[in-house]
């Protein structure tokens, strides 16, 4: 436990984590405790269109009269969901992908690395929206084209790190006594790999999101889910009268996503002291 | 000794074919994805490539299904498909009642110009903030790049762009909101080009804000990893200055490992340039591609994607050919390790 202790006191002595740490966590309590505090419909219209924010409604009502705050937080939650649940996918797949190949090697490993470096040259973005387009835009196929799109990286990265780990002793010891292939990687190998997973992990997780945002203000978004990036695709065309409609939800992806990467890189020299300084 | 030129050429050639052999398998993974989605979406694989929904003639669509031999075997029809596309023949949009080819070769040289301006500002800019950051560390010039560059990281690129317009074009009059010229004045040589010049520089600075801030902290990195070596050390013993240093030794070693990121990074500077040609109207592949999703002409979206894959290959081996002229010990194709 004592392991755990420093883990948490060095991540709260660095500053920029914490704040981090505190803008995700209002966040997150928007996206979950918000709707269930204040059930409303977020696509609903509450009132006169263009209502300046700090009047009668906080953020003011959008081009149709819909309520922008409503749209704020269950933006949020759209966001959050779909950033975590890619991420898990990607992670999930290129954990066991990656992890495969790095531990057995051979042609198991020489496809994958083909594969990770056919998908270096393929423009990611650009695969994701014709999955979305070819697929109808739901939050499933959202979901699905981001993990697709994000699951190499991890593979590579966790590769890398079984590579590594399987020449070590203790894992040559293992192999010594008997062990069977799985246990060895269930229980010696992916603990001490799992730090760099984590990080790597919560930073997909914030550039998912900018992809969800960007996929969604080109009209890709489920049209029954409020989504940040859609709020600004609508409030495009009043740019020029009305732009706030624009800012408001800009503001609310910048917050979310810096956020995140703030906690990873706490994340990320809490989890590997050696590196601190660099 | 130096490789006399002739043969440095017939390396160069002979390096670019085997190039050349090792994208194939990467361009026939693309054209595998895209046959696997037109087959993959709701409907009948002829309504996707006959484009835009209802738009096409019966005779067209039959014309369709025979030409794809849609009536064969999927292996079959994979390998019309293949034949197709590697004979770049895209097919046809009826929204735009052209060839896919056409309507994708008239939109190619705008995307270039404003992927090519966002590299060489972003790559130019990162590289002489970096040197500045890593000359300073921890100065306040230093925490402010830190800082711009964590900013820039998390924000979305088109709602830059959107925020860009609003300050310099809508509150400040400075710079035109959309489009690449303006057509109505009838401009030609030099007010041509600096008309083009005005108008690309909103896109550009929106499309660069994210690669330079990545970039000026990469070469802030490897500036300093440099500055720990040897030849370091003993440039200085000579008496050197640390301008001198800085400019002549460390930045060109320094500098490699921004050329390979660049290079990974076409792929989605391809990307971004979608949102970003989409908030400015800049009438180049991206917007090419908005349009047509917008139309649902996925036939005319899936050439898109082929040639952007391709556009990333030719790249890279753009950037390997520079790799080798900055690090003369980098042979030509050998740089896998990197």
């Amino acid at each position: 436990m004592a392991g755990r202790q420093t883990f948490f006191r060095r991540l709260l002595r660095n500053r920029a984590a914490v704040l981090g740490l505190v803008v995700l966590a209002l966040v997150v309590g928007l996206a979950i405790v918000g709707p269930i505090v204040h059930p409303a419909d977020p696509f609903g219209l509450v009132g006169r269109p263009f209502l300046q924010p700090f009047g009668r409604f906080l953020l003011g009502t959008d081009i149709l009269g819909r309520d922008v705050a409503i749209g704020i937080m269950y933006g949020a939650r759209t966001s959050l969901m779909i950033g975590v649940v890619a991420t898990v996918i990607a992670v999930v797949v290129g954990t066991l992908l990656g992890g495969a190949a790095g531990y057995f090697g051979g042609a198991l490993d020489r496809s994958l690395t083909r594969v990770t470096e056919i998908f270096q040259t393929i423009p990611a973005f650009i695969f994701a929206i014709v999955i979305v387009a070819v697929l109808s835009p739901s939050i499933r196929n959202v979901i699905a084209a981001i993990a697709i799109v994000s699951w190499p990286p991890m593979a590579r990265l966790v590769r890398g790190e079984f590579l590594a780990m399987r020449k070590r002793e203790f894992v040559q010891a293992c192999v010594g006594l008997g062990m069977p292939d799985m246990r060895i990687i269930v229980r010696h190998i992916l603990p001490n790999a799992l730090s760099p997973i984590i990080v790597t992990g919560s930073l997909m997780v914030a550039n998912a999101i900018l992809v969800e945002s960007s996929l969604s203000f080109l009209g890709l978004s489920d049209p029954n889910v409020m989504s940040w990036g859609f709020m600004i695709g609508a409030g495009r065309p009043v740019l020029r009268t009305a732009w706030w409609l624009c800012a408001i939800p800009g503001v609310a992806i910048l917050l979310t996503v810096l956020s995140i990467n703030l906690v990873g890189e706490g994340l990320n020299d809490a989890l590997n002291p050696r590196l601190r300084g660099t | 000794m130096k490789p006399s030129f002739l043969g440095l050429l017939a390396a160069s050639l002979g390096y670019a074919v085997g190039r050349l052999a090792r994208a194939i398998p990467t361009i026939a993974v693309i054209v595998l994805l895209n046959f696997g989605l037109v087959h993959l979406a709701p409907g009948d694989a002829a309504d996707v490539l006959a484009g835009e929904a209802g738009a096409a003639t019966p005779e067209y669509m039959q014309q369709l299904r025979h030409k794809f031999g849609l009536d064969q075997p999927l292996a079959v029809q994979l390998l019309v498909y293949a034949k197709n596309i590697f004979s770049f023949d895209l097919g046809y949009s009826f929204r735009h009642d052209r060839p896919v080819r056409q309507l994708i070769l008239e939109r190619l040289g705008p995307t270039l110009l404003l992927m090519g301006t966002t590299l060489v500002v972003s790559v130019g800019l990162g590289i002489l903030l970096g040197m500045l950051a890593a000359r300073r560390v921890n100065s306040w010039q230093d925490n402010v790049i830190s800082v711009v560059a964590l900013v820039s990281y998390a924000t979305p690129l088109f709602w830059a762009g959107l925020m860009l317009i609003v300050v310099f074009s809508i509150k400040l009059g400075w710079l035109p909101t959309s489009g690449m010229e303006d057509v109505a004045a009838f401009n030609e040589g030099w007010a041509r080009v600096l008309d083009i010049g005005r108008h690309l520089v909103l896109p550009a600075l929106t499309l660069s804000l994210f690669y330079l801030a990545f970039y000026a902290r990469l070469m802030r990195a490897s500036m300093l990893e440099q500055s720990g070596m040897d030849y370091i050390t003993t440039a200085r013993a000579k008496g050197l200055t640390e301008s001198q240093i800085a400019w002549r030794h460390t930045l060109r070693n320094a500098v490699l490992p921004v050329v390979t990121m660049a290079g990974i990074q076409v792929g989605s500077l391809l990307g971004g340039s979608v949102v970003v040609e989409t908030v400015f109207g800049w009438p180049g592949l991206g917007s090419l591609a908005f349009e047509s999703l917008f139309a649902r002409d996925l036939n005319l979206l899936l050439g898109i994607f082929f040639i952007s894959a391709c556009l990333v290959v030719v790249v890279n081996m753009v950037v390997d050919v520079i790799y080798s002229i900055l690090d003369p010990r980098i042979e030509l194709g050998s740089r896998e390790a990197a």
